[in-house]
């Protein structure tokens, strides 16, 4: 497959990835709210992905996606809905300048990082995988050989970390009953102890005319009930009045149409 | 090209990771850099794999991933349990153990 060295191919696929990768992962440390961020970084693993498969390891490059795009990220924005999406960040330092010291310790850290490897790596060679793959039949074979060969224990142990991992999920997040669970009979009956209203609100804007929800339903003796207006509107008090000549009018209507019916 | 670019590549990604993890006050976006710097160092060890023509390096990122599998499913649920008790995610609320 991958020889050692890289082709104007492979070249440009990584320029294009490495860079899309690079914007992923600084636009989920910049934007502001965290759905934006999973998205990110959601295209950074999957360029990672393409830049695995570039890179002589094709089955990592699904596991990759499998994985993380798939299962990790879902799992994020999973929690993500559960915490609530407009969690936003606190934009208080609670230690000051830490911002600024975080900022130049990482700009710092990849000038170390990338200064100390260009100058250990630029100049070695690479050999390729090529004979590894080819040593078991193919990059998959090859991996399953030393996965169940020499690492074996650890690969079992991988089943252990997995199976203990699941249980602590679930006993985090567990919450025990502390008092029987209510029946409907006894929330119907808490309800109208309360002497609240007991049922459904009367729906506004019952008028032929004007079905607005800011025109209040009008009750038998012809006076508007407030209720029936949407809470928001009515602490703004943003409530249509009632035209008493309309009401009339109404009437008038209906009692013209009762009589049509009754000729019939 | 050298493949040695894609060390570099993870190099810059793990800084960008560590930086997020340092700036940022919401528990799930500190998690999401933790994972960015566990992916930049699989893309390390795999770049590695290449140029040493050997597949061990493949493994242990194949490992890396179950382990970061394990990791934010625990980890989420930790978020999930402050996040019932303190209404909030931040990384900053959760100061119980501070004197």
């Amino acid at each position: 497959m991958n020889g050692g060295a890289v082709g104007i191919g492979e070249a440009i696929v990584f320029w294009v990835s490495g860079t899309l990768a690079v914007i992923g992962a600084l636009g989920m440390v910049i934007s502001k709210k965290a759905v934006h961020s999973a998205l990110f970084i959601a295209l950074t693993m999957i360029n990672l992905a393409i830049l695995y498969v570039a890179n002589a390891a094709p089955f990592l490059g699904m596991v990759q996606i499998i994985v993380y795009t798939g299962a990790v990220m879902m799992l994020f924005l999973f929690v993500l809905m559960v915490v609530g999406v407009d969690s936003s960040d606190s934009l208080i330092e609670t230690i000051k300048g830490q911002r600024v010291a975080a900022f130049l310790f990482g700009v710092g850290f990849s000038i170390l990082l990338i200064a100390g490897i260009g100058n250990g790596l630029m100049e070695t060679s690479s050999t390729g995988l090529d004979a590894a793959n080819a040593a078991q039949g193919g990059n998959v074979e090859g991996l399953a050989a030393l996965m169940f060969g020499p690492y074996l224990i650890a690969f079992e142990v991988t089943a252990a970390l997995l199976i203990t991992a699941a249980m602590g999920a679930m006993i985090l997040t567990h919450r025990e009953r502390w008092m029987p669970k209510r029946t409907q009979r006894e929330l119907s009956q808490e309800r109208f102890a309360s002497g609240a209203h007991p049922g459904q609100l009367p729906a506004p804007g019952v008028y032929a005319r004007h079905n607005a929800v800011d025109t209040p339903a009008l009750l038998p003796d012809g006076s508007a009930s407030d209720i029936s207006i949407p809470e928001p509107l009515r602490v703004r008090d943003d409530i249509r009045d009632v035209d008493p000549a309309e009401i009339d009018e109404v009437r008038q209507l209906s009692v013209d149409s009762s009589g049509k019916d009754d000729g019939r | 090209m050298n493949p040695a670019n894609y060390v570099l590549l993870s190099a810059v990604l793990f800084s960008i990771g560590a930086i997020g993890v340092l700036v940022r006050r919401n528990a799930i976006i500190v998690f999401m850099s933790v994972e960015l710097m566990l992916n930049a160092a699989n893309l390390a060890f795999v770049a590695f794999a290449r140029m040493n023509g050997n597949l061990n390096g493949q493994v242990v990122a194949f490992f890396v991933m179950v382990v970061a599998a394990a990791e934010v499913v625990v980890g989420l649920a930790i978020i999930v349990t402050i996040f019932r008790t303190r209404r909030s995610a931040s990384i900053d609320e959760p100061n119980l153990l501070k004197y």
